[in-house]
């Protein structure tokens, strides 16, 4: 139990850290940046207490959005998909989810990019509407969102890949 | 229950950054980002020194071009031995976070509260205009970027007094749009924009950008007029803030005049 909690706890900072000092600063193309730390919410145990998560959730966002200057859009964003996590996982994973036995490193490939993919772009959605704010820029919106995800998206797979653990 | 709790909290901090002025607690001015984004600032600042080099060295050169041309002032006798003469005060500042992709960009500099750095300082760099300081914390400031949606200075024509305001439309970082020059002001493409010097915070004739091109707005009676900025945002290091000391001054009797 201790080692899950030290575990989530380094990744947590390390995912921040990144995320604020290098991830925010590629504007690739001039806007389009990744935002990769919610790969905190999207591996965190299946198993928990789900007002703690919920908590922790906008703890980082709200992290992230103190270096960001960004007021709280990411805190908004990270605490719905949060929120919303267990149906997007009940519905990329069906059964294997509703058994309890599921692990992270061992589900198919396509099913886990799909619940990755969703709750990326619900994430990227909720986080660009409100960082515009402004509904008549919706084709602004709806781009950012979509170069941004595709990026984040990569990043997030790409990571899972290269520090999952071979058993 | 309490996601919607959080969810509407998070929404408050967000219509509060939308805000000029209201955000109170979410900003990178303490000492925990700050402390984090100086030390990595003071290692990669090092990568680019040599355009920073540059860019100083351009300003020096200048400033003695001014100096040398310059006629003389000093002998002239002052009647008043109270005023100096000057009322704006520079000091020099670092920007140790820049942000120029977002639509609401906010910079970080290392001076605060300890270097009598406070809120609605001006902010410009050897080239242009930067933005306005608005939080302060004991040793950092939080600036309010020209490429900011919220941001609105006061700009005018060079050759000419006809002014406007200043915006940014959230597109590209080399490009702010100035509004509300009539359509009867002579503009041409490729004429300079200064700030105007019409509000407390910047002096008059600090360079900010060429015409790129303009426009009519919908009401056919003011100009949209595109401006490239000398200052390229994307790669800011050295500023200097201003502070124009007779603001309280002047603030307050425009508050009477209005009351």
């Amino acid at each position: 139990m201790n080692s899950i909690i030290f575990t989530h706890t380094f990744r947590f900072i390390i995912l921040a850290l990144l995320q604020v000092l290098v991830l925010s600063h590629i504007n690739f193309l001039g806007y389009i940046n990744p935002y990769p730390y919610i790969l905190f919410i999207l591996l965190y145990p299946l198993k928990n207490n789900r007002v703690i998560f919920i908590l922790i959730s906008f703890l980082l966002g709200l992290t992230i959005d103190t270096f960001l200057d960004s007021g709280g859009v990411h805190a908004a964003a990270s605490v719905s998909i949060a929120f919303i996590r267990p149906f997007i996982l009940k519905f990329s994973f069906g059964a294997v989810y509703d058994h309890q036995t599921m692990k992270f490193s061992n589900v198919e490939f396509g099913s886990k990019l799909t619940y990755f993919a969703i709750l990326i772009l619900i994430h990227h959605f909720i986080l660009f509407s409100l960082e515009i704010f402004n509904f008549s820029k919706i084709i602004l919106i709806l781009q950012n969102t979509l170069f941004s995800s595709i990026f984040t998206i990569i990043l997030c797979i790409l990571t899972t890949v290269i520090f999952s653990r071979r058993n | 229950m309490l996601y919607l709790l959080l969810f509407s909290l998070a929404f408050v901090f967000t219509i509060q950054s939308h805000s000029y002025h209201k955000s109170k607690f979410i900003n990178s001015a303490n000492f925990l980002s700050g402390g984090i984004y100086n030390s990595i600032n003071d290692a990669s600042e090092y990568l680019n020194l040599r355009t920073q080099n540059t860019l100083l060295q351009e300003e020096n050169n200048q400033l003695k071009s001014i100096l040398f041309n310059k006629t003389d002032t000093i002998s002239k006798t002052f009647i008043d031995s109270t005023y100096s003469g000057t009322s704006y005060k520079f000091s020099p500042a670092v920007v140790i976070k820049n942000s120029y992709s977002l639509s609401n960009n906010v910079l970080l500099l290392n001076k605060g509260r300890r270097d009598s750095i406070q809120q609605d300082f001006g902010v410009v760099s050897p080239k242009g205009l930067v933005g306005i300081v608005d939080k302060t914390s004991k040793k950092y400031a939080t600036v309010i970027s020209i490429l900011n949606t919220s941001s609105r200075i006061s700009a005018q024509l060079k050759k000419s007094n006809h002014f406007g305001s200043l915006i940014w439309n959230g597109k590209s970082p080399y490009l702010v749009q100035l509004t509300e020059i009539p359509k009867i002001a002579p503009i041409v493409v490729g004429d300079t924009i200064i700030t105007s010097g019409r509000s407390s915070i910047f002096p008059k004739n600090i360079p900010i950008g060429t015409i790129d091109s303009f426009n009519l707005d919908t009401s056919q009676n003011y100009y949209v007029i595109h401006i490239r900025l000398f200052n390229d945002m994307t790669s800011l290091e050295h500023v200097y803030i201003i502070e124009n000391k007779d603001a309280n001054e002047i603030n307050a009797l425009i508050n009477n005049t209005n009351e």
